[in-house]
């Protein structure tokens, strides 16, 4: 990105001034190198979501954000619906309500590595990845609108958790208001087989070592201790998500000028929340955020039962479940005034700050856990969100409570194909004690680590902003990759 | 050459681009870079016909609607298509596909695509008279 267009207010926060259109300043949260690398694209898109109807504040980036569809990958954006604020599909994104959870499961390294290499079988053979794949549950209607009505919650009542779990997942594991009948047929169709599965891409199941402690207290607060032994899964609301991306995308598209809204780009296509097109999509993404706590609450069984075979010992229990595509209703202050406003988070983590209210009373001094997915081979991190909202009557600081998401590509799926082989990557992760087991060998090199930004610059980046801080980092030791 | 497809570049997803001397040609083509995504064509044998129809009030809209139209018969029907044929009519058209069951051993599938997208959206007629078709697929 060129930086001569950017305002400098410190080294990890630049400002886009508004021209034209812009209703409100782009900010961007990332040190000089990261925003270097970040493409022009980013730039523009954040000027074009800095101009719809209602926007308050400032359009946001994350320090991984990187050109998205309409919205930036790593971008925020909040609207007040008294002020003719919208909502879109672009601005969540197809997979509504992808995420990551983490979970303890009461091992030290030196108790798993001896049967890594048979929990890696295990792992593969109980968690259904990659394309085509099905999962045991097939889902009739009624259990279908009740699942998307129920989210975590549903699948808890089903067996597939306990009301541990639900403390441990935004919302208490469902989003209220979804609205099944907003939801396509289509979109059900695609869903009735794959509920409990991680699909393909950049999700995983991954087993991981607690590398590093950054912060003693709020890491003791998590659980977490150096060589303890974690399971992180990442994956979102699987077809049905994709298919209520896609239907509503076209019906905001062809709606937009009925609703006196030009847009730059197609991809911003959005609708007014006061409109009976907006409310609709909101019924839909949420029924769509339930799908998605719903998945990985079944996936997080399925990984219990895995680990009951191989380490009978092991007690996975969450400590977090966290979603980086998303729009929520949330109160925020603004300039000393509270306001009901929904915020877009899109490959955005929210990153409640010590004292939250919503948060369970055990994490409320340390502040809400932010996990960080890495790419495969690589760390991961968890944060806690950083700024109480007290210390801060203004919104702009911290992007209306939000942090980065994961590490980012910096390199396209194609040119990644041509420079790695996949069978070499999976022997050279295994040569470093990291396990691989995934269907596609092409889908490994098009994941390959070296095809991502460096997730440590990112997760810094987003600490020296103050938007979260550094808890602990986390290392593989088993990846089962969609 | 006047018939074909290619990828282009996306840093995060995967651009699509088919081109002929007709546009249906050029949507028969998008819809064949769409499945080497996933794919290669040359893997997926022609042994069974699906049939596809859309509507959309510009071309743009139907190109992104009928690659959409085979994610949704991919994903529902755990199928593949390497075959297409479009015939346009008034403000839609009407498509089929050949393909086979998904193969795990044969295909390898690398990836799935969740959606077309409106993003490097184009449909235009160069100066040639061949006909392109393209957008990025979210993956």
């Amino acid at each position: 990105m060129n930086l001569s267009r950017l305002e400098r207010l410190s080294d990890t926060l630049w400002r886009i001034a508004p021209r034209g259109p812009m209703r409100v300043p782009g900010l961007l949260f990332a040190d000089e190198g990261l925003l270097r690398d970040m493409d022009d694209k980013v730039y523009e898109q954040l000027c074009n979501v800095a101009s719809l109807p209602g926007i308050v504040e400032a359009a946001y980036a994350m320090p991984d954000a990187h050109w998205g569809y309409g919205f930036p990958i790593g971008g925020v954006a909040a609207f007040d619906p008294d002020e003719g604020g919208v909502i879109s599909a672009g601005g969540v994104g197809f997979d509504i309500a992808c995420g990551v959870r983490t979970l303890h499961t009461g091992l030290k390294l030196r108790d798993v590595e001896a049967l890594k290499t048979r929990l890696a079988e295990h792992l593969y053979r109980h968690i259904p990845a990659g394309v085509g794949s099905r999962g045991t549950l097939r889902l009739n209607a009624r259990e279908m609108d009740a699942m998307l009505s129920g989210g975590a919650r549903w699948a808890v009542a089903r067996g597939f958790g306990t009301e541990a779990d639900l403390q441990r997942t935004e919302e208490r594991g469902c989003a209220a208001g979804a609205e099944p009948d907003q939801v396509s047929e289509h979109a059900k169709e695609r869903q009735r087989d794959e509920m409990g599965t991680l699909g393909s891409g950049n999700h995983y199941l991954e087993v991981q070592k607690v590398a590093a402690v950054h912060d003693r207290t709020a890491a003791a607060a998590y659980g977490l201790a150096e060589g303890d032994v974690v399971v992180s899964i990442h994956c979102g609301s699987r077809g049905l998500g994709h298919q209520i991306g896609t239907d509503y995308l076209k019906r905001m598209v062809v709606a937009a000028e009925r609703h006196g809204i030009t847009l730059p780009d197609r991809e911003l296509a959005c609708a007014p929340l006061d409109s009976d097109l907006g409310r609709a999509y909101l019924g839909a993404m949420r029924a769509g955020i339930n799908c998605a706590l719903a998945n990985r609450q079944i996936l997080t069984h399925l990984a219990r039962h895995a680990f009951a075979d191989v380490l009978p010992e092991a007690r996975l229990s969450l400590l977090f479940d966290v979603s980086h595509n998303t729009c929520k209703e949330e109160e925020h202050l603004v300039d000393g005034r509270r306001r009901r406003l929904f915020v877009h988070r899109k490959g955005a983590t929210r990153a409640f700050g010590p004292g939250h209210p919503s948060l369970p009373a055990e994490l409320r001094a340390a502040g809400q856990p932010v996990i960080i997915g890495g790419s495969m081979g690589t760390a991961s991190y968890i944060l806690a969100g950083g700024v109480a909202e007290q210390a801060c009557p203004s919104a702009t600081r911290h992007a209306f409570a939000s942090a980065c998401h994961g590490a980012g590509r910096s390199m396209s799926r194609h040119q990644a194909t041509r420079r790695w082989q996949g069978r070499a990557i999976v022997d050279e992760l295994a040569g470093r004690g990291i396990l691989i087991r995934s269907p596609s060998l092409r889908g490994v090199a098009e994941e390959a680590p070296g095809a991502y930004k460096d997730v440590s610059a990112v997760v810094d980046a987003a600490a020296a902003a103050g938007l979260a801080t550094k808890v602990a980092r986390l290392e593989p030791l088993v990846c089962i990759k969609g | 050459m006047t018939t074909g497809w290619r990828h282009f570049h996306h840093m995060a997803d995967i651009g699509v681009h088919g081109f002929g001397p007709r546009l249906a040609v050029a949507f028969e083509q998008a819809a064949v870079a769409l499945t080497a995504v996933i794919t290669d064509p040359d893997q997926v044998v022609q042994r069974e016909a699906v049939e596809v129809a859309c509507s959309a009030p510009d071309p743009e809209l139907l190109l992104v609607d009928w690659l959409n139209a085979w994610v949704y018969e991919m994903a529902v029907r755990r199928m593949l298509f390497s075959r297409f044929e479009v015939t346009l009519a008034d403000g839609g058209l009407r498509g089929t596909g050949w393909g086979e069951p998904l193969d795990l051993e044969r295909h390898r599938p690398a990836v799935e695509v969740k959606g077309a997208t409106y993003t490097e959206l184009g449909v235009w007629q160069d100066g040639d008279g061949i006909w392109h078709a393209q957008c990025v697929v979210d993956v």
